[in-house]
């Protein structure tokens, strides 16, 4: 289970993470959603240890990682992967080298193990025959799938998305949902994500919850998310203007 | 939780301070970067792949611009002492004058100069675009060491190519002397080549090499770092990149100063 508890972050004079307490039970999918600028890749970067609170701590079944550095915070990391928002795949290799590249730094597979799990893992995401492509030569959608293939690869125990169909159209939405969804009742992993997708997030998180302004307003199964009445989460939900910005 | 303002009188004052701590701090990340990286070479696995790629970016691909300049440096070096020395009938020491203005001096500030032009702000763009594009971050959160895959073999593949591109800066301004000494205004062979033998020891070789070292070290070091500390977007890595070429040709010619004084 990841735990995280009074998690506090401000850059400069803007505080961002206000005391964010939530907890993301081993083998389910959380799904973080709020605004845009609300904090939720900020969040996200706690949790992978990329950056350090200024109050607060995150825990990793038991471990607490915001304390740790260099080898013990990497033995963390080993158990994770991480799909960011634009796929972060290395535009100097092919999907191929891109997928193999934990097999081969990480794990340090041999040759024709690396081979047959990357063929493996680009098949599970539907992307067989495009391996020797470079990003840029590639989709949108198709370099999301690669990185999802790059982060199942290594088939870790805890999966973080950030964003994962940002930008993409609605039938490619819906076909990444499913794919993590597939995965998820292959794999079991702990998957966290952060999105923006709603309703389609509904269909398959697990729990719910709601970033604002640097606080967890609501968190729960999606069914009593979907009925909130906390103003600011039915206001998200039903995509309701923020009248006092649009004036 | 906002701290209280202070009197006006104080303000400059606590601006000034504000100031000094912020150079004090960039100085801090700048120089343990650099430790990161050295610690990151000296310890294994080491990337040799890597390694042999940085050797391709900044010595390989750097190689015409290289010859270009050199052969004009010691073009106008041969014309212009040529000039001054045959005022004073002295145009026999025409070989050893550039020699040793190459050897000690202008090959290994030039050389170090182009290279940061040509390969240092490629350097910076693309470490740049990696930070930004969240390539560094993967690389980070798969419990790989960027330090390791993108600074090391850069700083390392800087020493070793600094000194070759510097001797080949070299010999071919030697050359353009000669051509333009020997071939176009009438010096014989055997004196310029001669009077280079009898001038140039061993110790003008060994300050343009640990220079063009130094130089090596300096230019990966400011280019890499300013990679990976680059601001938001394209205007981040742009302003990186300007920042990069610029302090490292400062340092080169400062630090080229100060190891000139200390090195006679």
């Amino acid at each position: 289970m990841i735990k995280v508890e009074g998690l506090v972050k401000s850059f400069g004079r803007q505080q961002v993470l206000r005391g964010i307490d939530l907890e993301m039970p081993t083998g389910s999918i959380t799904v973080i959603i709020g605004r845009s600028g609300g904090g939720k890749s900020v969040f996200l970067k706690h949790l992978i240890g990329l950056l350090r609170p200024d109050a607060g701590r995150v825990l990793v079944d038991g471990a607490q990682i915001t304390d740790l550095r260099g080898r013990a915070l990497d033995e963390i990391r080993r158990r994770y992967g991480v799909v960011f928002q634009g796929g972060a795949l290395f535009d100097s290799m092919t999907c191929v080298d891109n997928v193999a590249f934990p097999l081969r730094e990480k794990l340090r597979l041999p040759r024709a193990e690396v081979a047959k799990r990357v063929e493996a893992a680009l098949a599970q995401v539907g992307l067989e025959g495009v391996g020797g492509k470079y990003p840029a030569e590639i989709s949108g959608g198709m370099r999301k799938r690669v990185a999802i293939a790059r982060a199942l690869v290594i088939e870790p125990e805890i999966i973080f998305f950030d964003e994962p169909t940002t930008g993409l159209d609605p039938i490619l939405v819906n076909t990444i949902h499913r794919l993590i969804q597939d995965l998820h009742q292959r794999f079991r992993f702990t998957a966290v994500m952060v999105s923006h997708e709603i309703p389609e997030i509904f269909e398959i998180a697990d729990r719910v919850a709601m970033l604002h302004e640097g606080r967890i307003v609501e968190v729960g199964p999606p069914a009593a998310i979907q009925e909130s009445e906390t103003r600011v989460v039915r206001q998200f939900i039903r995509g309701e203007p923020d009248l006092a910005e649009v004036s | 939780m906002t701290e209280p303002a202070l009197p006006l009188t104080l303000r400059p004052l606590e601006a000034l301070g504000r100031h000094a701590l912020d150079v004090v701090d960039a100085l801090g990340r700048f120089g343990a970067f650099l430790v990161e990286a050295l610690a990151a070479l000296l310890t294994p696995p080491f990337k040799l792949w890597a390694f042999l790629s940085r050797i391709v970016f900044v010595g390989y691909r750097s190689l015409l611009i290289i010859i270009l300049t050199g052969a004009f440096t010691g073009m106008v070096l041969g014309l212009q002492i040529f000039l001054t020395l045959s005022r004073f009938g002295s145009e026999a020491f025409l070989g050893p004058a550039v020699a040793l203005s190459l050897i000690r001096e202008l090959g290994p500030v030039l050389a170090a100069l182009m290279i940061t032009g040509r390969a240092g702000s490629a350097l910076t763009a693309e470490l740049g675009i990696m930070r930004i594009s969240e390539q560094i971050d993967a690389l980070t959160v798969m419990a790989l060491n960027p330090m390791r895959y993108l600074v090391a073999p850069a700083v390392l593949a800087g020493v070793v190519t600094f000194p070759l591109m510097t001797a080949i800066f070299d010999v071919v301004g030697i050359f353009g002397g000669y051509v333009v000494g020997v071939e176009l205004l009438g010096l014989s062979q055997g004196t310029y080549f001669g009077e280079m033998q009898t001038f140039v020891d061993m110790t003008d070789i060994m300050l343009g090499f640990w220079k063009s070292v130094s130089f090596g070290v300096i230019v990966t070091w400011v280019c890499t770092y300013k990679g990976f500390n680059v601001g938001h977007g394209a205007e981040g890595v742009a302003r990186a990149t300007t920042q990069a070429v610029v302090l490292s040709s400062v340092l080169i010619l400062v630090w080229d100063y100060f190891f000139g004084s200390v090195w006679k």
